[in-house]
């Protein structure tokens, strides 16, 4: 019983608080979440409400979605104000990755390369070509320039140069 | 991106020189800069430049493979050191010799294919595979 008393007690105290207050800032700041959760465009933005005033913050990927975060904001009933914070992301331009030969693509092309340069060692192994031996000067970028169109990952250049 | 700041001058000459498709990524440590001159000459200077900054093309973070542009039925000339050019039954050096172009000749490229060899033909009309290396598109 005396548990009981206490829960109602502490029940009518906060009903009282409740309903003689304006709308809580963090029942604001949950429905405006839930708005803005509800499109994928603005899913991104994050928001923090103070005194009714709602701070929109975060980068959205399509261009009306900043407008679109706000009216989220503003649709919700009791937030005074907006502010918007939220930015456009910088479009990622993504580069496709760069194409590296199989080594055994390679090997038959690294020896079609050093056919004239009998004292060059080319050694191919996870796409890198590793070259050992001596090559004349006026040769090496003959060479190299054969072995750069093999699409290797790397070429370890350890020719001692004449 | 300190690649990129390295071979800066490079890059720029490419833009300069006019080569197409140009492509500059970075890949585990080596910056791989891909395209199509739109001559001998200007592939040549990117060479240059390239071994201005890394001499002898020591240090293993550069992988330039720059074509010249050149179309199915134009001209090149035989650029080996001296001697002949041989022409492959196929594209190989494993493949049987059909067929000999001399020094400084001028051959008509028929098809490419791949980055080492071309499918060539003489005016004598042998045809065969060439290596790509030591054939100047006109």
């Amino acid at each position: 019983m005396k548990f009981f008393k206490t829960y109602l007690i502490l029940f009518l105290i906060s009903s009282a608080v409740f309903i003689g207050c304006k709308p809580k800032d963090s029942d604001l700041q949950a429905k405006v979440e839930k708005n803005l959760q509800g499109s994928p465009e603005t899913s991104g933005v994050t928001v923090d409400v103070k005194d009714g005033v709602a701070t929109l913050s975060g980068e959205v990927k399509v261009h009306n979605a900043v407008e679109k975060a706000a009216a989220s904001a503003q649709d919700v009933n009791g937030i005074k104000s907006v502010v918007n914070n939220v930015t456009m992301q910088a479009p990622v331009v993504e580069a496709p990755p760069v194409e590296v030969n199989s080594d055994a693509t390679m090997m038959q092309g690294v020896k079609d390369a050093t056919k004239d340069f009998p004292t060059v060692t080319a050694n191919v192994n996870d796409g890198v070509i590793t070259l050992t031996g001596s090559v004349k000067r006026s040769n090496l970028q003959t060479l190299m320039m054969s072995l750069n169109t093999l699409k290797p990952k790397k070429i370890d250049n350890q020719l001692t140069i004449k | 991106m300190l690649l990129q700041d390295k071979y800066k001058q490079l890059i720029d000459a490419a833009n300069a020189g006019g080569v197409s498709n140009l492509k500059v990524r970075e890949q585990d440590n080596v910056l791989h800069v891909d395209g199509s001159a739109p001559d001998g000459a200007t592939k040549d200077k990117l060479w240059s430049v390239y071994n201005q900054i890394d001499p002898d093309y020591r240090a293993g973070d550069l992988i330039m493979n720059v074509d010249v542009a050149a179309s199915s039925g134009s001209k090149a000339k035989v650029t080996t050191e001296s001697t002949n050019l041989n022409i492959r039954k196929g594209p190989g050096t494993d493949q049987p010799i059909v067929g000999k172009a001399s020094h400084n000749e001028m051959v008509t490229l028929i098809s490419k294919t791949n980055d080492q060899w071309w499918l060539i033909k003489t005016d004598k009309g042998e045809e065969g595979y060439a290596y790509a290396q030591y054939l100047s598109p006109q």
